[in-house]
């Protein structure tokens, strides 16, 4: 990670703490912008049926029954109004948040590419169903927005006449023109829903439901100002004036002033530029994880990998080398992000097979088991004292020169999650170390997206493959940090570590359950 | 889920801001677009010129080197002329403009679309166009004085079919 990166990223993380501590992980809606995203485009839509029903497209007949949407039925058609334009609002915010977010977490190199460069075509539907939308209460507002957009695409050579010519008087606008501006405000967003589907087509468990106390809260806030401050129109357009003053929707109409200032092909070009670069970031710099492999001799076709893989990049196919098992995995190396989520989903991903050498059914190239295992024993090998704690880290969190030292090993894994249980069971009940401590990015937020989310699930007993029962829970911690908590993650080590130290004093043994569960002849 | 009352009244607080966030930025500050004191005149029309050189009839000899498909009496170079445009202001130049007109070919209409700033009050305003082969001189001309009010926008149309330039 680049220095001003992480930088960014501390700063975001800061931000992310004081929501933490207000909302709790769970509520905290920094972690689910794009699920806020999904929740507010619904509101839209919801609101705008209703608004459709009661909306009128003639070119005198829009403005009045808006007017009457917004006064008569001021309780309900008005509330609507107010929803449909600040949860648009609220849609411009999210996704604008969650843009710079996605990237300054660097969420969009190698595979990840794919929801980054669906998400730029979704920026310009965005805008331009928010556009269309003001398009059509046909009040001053909507006469700016339609002379301004006209005049900004007649400095393009796509119209023979210039097409703001039917904005300038009463004579020259047509109905017709009209229709056309309510099916546009119609077709964008649905092609715009179709993309938002594509765009988190890849991601399994995708989040497009805020947590349900976050959506209730949100959606309180929408009400609570939709009828402080309703949604109003500014007097009916007036094509024989030109509309010199108007309030505007600056999260949607922000480029328009600057239309004022700058020729709109130098707007057009930048913006094209923009949108060029913008789809490019994730190839800047190019990152070619080596993809996961499957060995077929140690693959059950069990399917585990297949489920927790957070990408999609795994799939079950019919057996192809005759072995009596049904299905085999494949990996699908272009959505591969190499997290290593799928070796520690992986049944036969033990560091205690002895007779064959230490292979997993689904194995990281640049990270195979048995690197993992020499690691992990050659990093304890040297730990003193009663409380010798091994580290299990993925490369997002803290700063982890700072926590090792003679009774603290530290080994780093693309993703904890990629530490089957099956290691945590070994390092503990072989005696290997007093305690396992896990950590890495911060509580609903794992940058694999669901690393630490099946780790707690596995250790938990909730999850495949489970940590095995024998194994005494209070010699296993975790702590979800990111990299601003590094002040927190030691404290919780020490803590840890002192816990260990009165388990030692205690006397209690360190295999709890059955006796003769364990051998320790390994 | 446990959340504490302080946490719900940071909570609201977090929700208040980003209501107000939205409320406030939806319709303000107020934009000004053009100087509210001010009116307008946007001259705007589409307006296709003569050809750039008259039809000739072709001669015998020269028809018969035509593919016999294409053999015609008339050649109508397809080309027209750009259109020279004026607007005065009470006497003064505010606009000289030639339009070419559109389409590869050079074919096609010519069009404008300007929009000029002017205090409110009376104007004279005066429009002239060429649109044929003439070197000197314009085909039309319409001068007529007018009282402009504030925000209003006079709009300069031109229609050859109707005897040229009119105000709407
Ligand atoms: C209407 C607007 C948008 C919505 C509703 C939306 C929604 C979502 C959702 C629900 C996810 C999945 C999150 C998860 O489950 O981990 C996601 C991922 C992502 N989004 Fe968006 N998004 C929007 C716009 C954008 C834009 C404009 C960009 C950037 C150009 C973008 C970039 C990304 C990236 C890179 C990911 C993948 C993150 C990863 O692989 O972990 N999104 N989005
Ligand atoms: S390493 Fe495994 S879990 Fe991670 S993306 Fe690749 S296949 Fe999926
Ligand atoms: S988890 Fe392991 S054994 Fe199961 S299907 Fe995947 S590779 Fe094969």
């Amino acid at each position: 990670m680049s220095r001003p990166k992480r930088l960014a990223r501390w700063a975001f993380e800061r931000v992310e703490s004081a929501f933490d501590a207000v909302f709790t992980p769970d509520w905290n809606p920094l972690y689910q912008l794009g699920a806020l995203g999904w929740f507010f485009y619904w509101i839209v839509a919801v609101s705008g049926v209703y608004l459709y029903i009661f909306f009128d497209s003639g070119v005198t007949a829009a403005y009045e029954s808006v007017e009457a949407i917004t006064h008569v039925q001021w309780y309900a058609g008005g509330v609507m109004r107010s929803l449909h334009r600040y949860a648009s609002d609220g849609l411009v915010i999210v996704m604008m948040l969650h843009l710079v977010r996605e990237y300054v977490m660097d969420r969009l190199h190698g595979p990840r590419w794919f929801a980054w460069v669906i998400g730029v075509p979704i920026l310009w539907l965005v805008f331009a169903a928010g556009i269309s939308g003001y398009w059509l209460v046909w009040d001053k507002l909507a006469h700016y927005v339609a002379l301004a957009t006209s005049e900004w695409l007649d400095t393009l050579p796509l119209f023979g006449e210039p097409i703001a010519r039917n904005f300038i008087h009463p004579s020259t606008l047509s109905g017709r023109f009209f229709t056309l501006m309510l099916f546009i405000h119609i077709a964008v967003p649905l092609i715009l829903l179709f993309i938002m589907w594509v765009h988190i087509h890849r991601h399994t468990h995708a989040r497009v439901n805020p947590p349900r106390g976050l959506a209730i809260g949100t959606l309180a806030a929408l009400v609570v100002l939709s009828v402080a401050r309703p949604a109003v129109s500014q007097g009916a357009a007036d094509l024989g004036t030109i509309p010199t003053q108007v309030g505007l929707d600056w999260f949607y109409l922000f480029v328009y002033p600057l239309l004022d200032e700058y020729s709109g092909l130098a707007m057009w070009g930048l913006l094209g530029v923009a949108t060029v670069l913008l789809a490019a970031l994730p190839w800047l710099p190019a990152k070619r994880p080596v993809p996961a492999v499957v060995s077929l001799a140690n693959c059950n076709g069990c399917g585990r990998c297949a489920v927790d893989c957070p990408h999609g990049a795994v799939r079950m196919a019919p057996r192809s080398d005759g072995s009596p098992y049904s299905e085999e995995a494949v990996v699908i190396a272009d959505l591969c992000v190499a997290c290593g989520i799928c070796v520690g989903a992986c049944p036969t991903a033990t560091p205690f097979r002895r007779r064959t050498a230490l292979e997993a059914g689904i194995e990281l190239p640049a990270y195979p088991l048995s690197d993992l295992r020499e690691r992990s024993l050659a990093a304890c090998r040297a730990l003193q004292g009663n409380d010798r704690v091994i580290v299990y880290a993925c490369g997002q969190g803290p700063d982890l020169k700072a926590i090792a030292g003679p009774s603290v090993a530290v080994v780093e894994l693309p993703c904890v999650a990629m530490l089957a249980p099956s290691f945590i069971d070994f390092m503990i009940t072989r005696r290997h170390v007093d305690g396992v401590f896990l950590t890495g990015c911060r509580a609903n937020d794992c940058y694999e997206r669901l690393g630490a989310r099946w780790t707690e699930q596995r250790i938990a007993g909730e999850r495949d493959p489970q940590l095995r029962a024998r194994v005494p829970r209070e010699r296993v911690a975790s702590f979800w940090a990111g990299v601003d908590r590094g002040g927190e993650l030691a404290e919780a080590l020490s803590a840890f570590r002192a816990r260990l130290g009165e388990l030692h004093a205690s006397q209690a043994p360190v295999v709890a359950a059955r006796p003769g569960a364990v051998s320790h002849a390994g | 889920m446990r959340v504490s009352p302080l946490q719900l009244i940071g909570q609201g607080v977090l929700y208040a801001a980003f209501a107000l966030l939205i409320g406030y930025f939806a319709t303000l500050p107020v934009y000004t677009h053009m100087d509210p004191a001010a009116s307008a005149i946007t001259l705007s029309f589409g307006h296709a010129g003569q050809r750039k050189a008259p039809c000739r009839r072709l001669t015998p000899e020269e028809i018969a080197a035509l593919a016999p498909n294409m053999r015609r009496p008339m050649d109508c170079p397809r080309e027209r002329v750009p259109l020279l445009v004026e607007l005065l202001v009470d006497g003064e130049l505010v606009y000289r403009e030639w339009l070419p007109p559109a389409g590869l070919a050079g074919d096609g209409t010519a069009t404008a679309y300007e929009r000029f700033v002017v205090a409110p009050g009376r104007h004279l305003v005066t429009a002239r166009l060429r649109d044929s082969r003439r070197q000197e001189g314009f085909d039309y001309e319409h001068e007529q004085s007018v009282e402009l009010s504030a925000g209003q926008n006079l709009v300069i149309d031109f229609r050859a079919d109707t005897g040229g330039f009119r105000l709407l």
